[in-house]
């Protein structure tokens, strides 16, 4: 019988390594990478809850399904911009993407 | 010792192995295919949460479409690209202080909230098909909104991916 307070320790890991992803990381495709990474932090955290919260239903379910369907569009967004800055500036790396300090 | 925990302790190892993999390794491709062992690792803990449609759309949707989109990403842009990790000190010492002091923060609000452990039974008999009620009744707003999204989101990705004409 695995209780509650494990699957949220497994998402606050998961989400506290893909913070530390975004932060560190040069690549920009790793970075984006990471913020999947947080959001299935996040969904674990809906999946645990609509089973073992207060009121258990269906319901955290279908917001997981509505946030998995938020990050699809973010991933395809994101690498688009990603693939425009490539072709313009010709790097992908973040550390480089620095216009706007000049 | 139940078979239940036997499979979270072997998923969670596989879900949080990939992710300190990825963060750990050099080549860009190869920190890609680490975390679709992560993705695979949490499908099989939302079928231990009694969520199978959620874990079989997590298969399909992070292990299948966005790690190979990924992958297609690397090919566009720097094929060969490897991360070097940042030579600054004081940069990576504010993450791991940041990152630490919250994931400290969250394990204490974990361990010392008294959680109540609500009966053990099964949420519904048939989930997918519980699912796809509660999506179409309750949920039909928010459902087309989503698709509204993704449409938006698959017009714009074309528009700003496309290689401009020089006329």
């Amino acid at each position: 019988m695995v209780n509650l307070a494990s699957y949220l320790s497994i998402a606050a890991i998961l989400f506290c390594l893909g913070l530390f992803g975004v932060l560190t990381k040069r690549n920009a495709v790793i970075v984006l990478l990471s913020i999947e990474l947080m959001l299935n932090a996040v969904n674990l955290n809906l999946v645990a809850f609509s089973k073992y919260g207060l009121f258990p239903g269906l319901d955290g379910q279908v917001f997981t399904l509505f946030s998995l369907t938020v990050a699809a569009a973010e991933a395809s967004v994101g690498l688009a911009i990603l693939i425009a800055l490539f072709r313009n500036r010709g790097t992908a790396e973040v550390n480089e993407m620095d216009l706007m300090k000049r | 010792m139940d078979w239940t925990l036997i499979a979270f302790f072997v998923l969670a190892m596989v879900a949080i192995g990939g992710a300190l993999y990825m963060l750990n390794l050099y080549k860009v491709v190869h920190m890609v295919v680490a975390l679709a062992f992560t993705f695979f690792g949490l499908a099989g803990i939302y079928v231990l949460l009694e969520a199978e449609f959620i874990a079989f759309a997590q298969i399909m949707v992070y292990s299948g479409a966005i790690t190979i989109l990924m992958i297609y990403g690397i090919m566009m842009t720097r094929h060969d690209a490897e991360d070097i990790p940042i030579r600054r000190p004081v940069h990576t010492l504010f993450a791991v202080a940041g990152v630490g002091g919250l994931f400290v923060f969250l394990l204490y609000g974990i361990m010392t909230t008294p959680w109540q452990t609500p009966a053990d039974k099964p949420l519904a008999e048939n989930n997918v098909k519980e699912l796809g009620l509660a999506l179409f009744n309750k949920y039909v707003i928010p459902f087309e909104l989503a698709a509204m999204m993704l449409l938006a989101a698959l017009v714009g990705a074309v528009v700003l991916a496309r290689r401009e004409v020089e006329d």
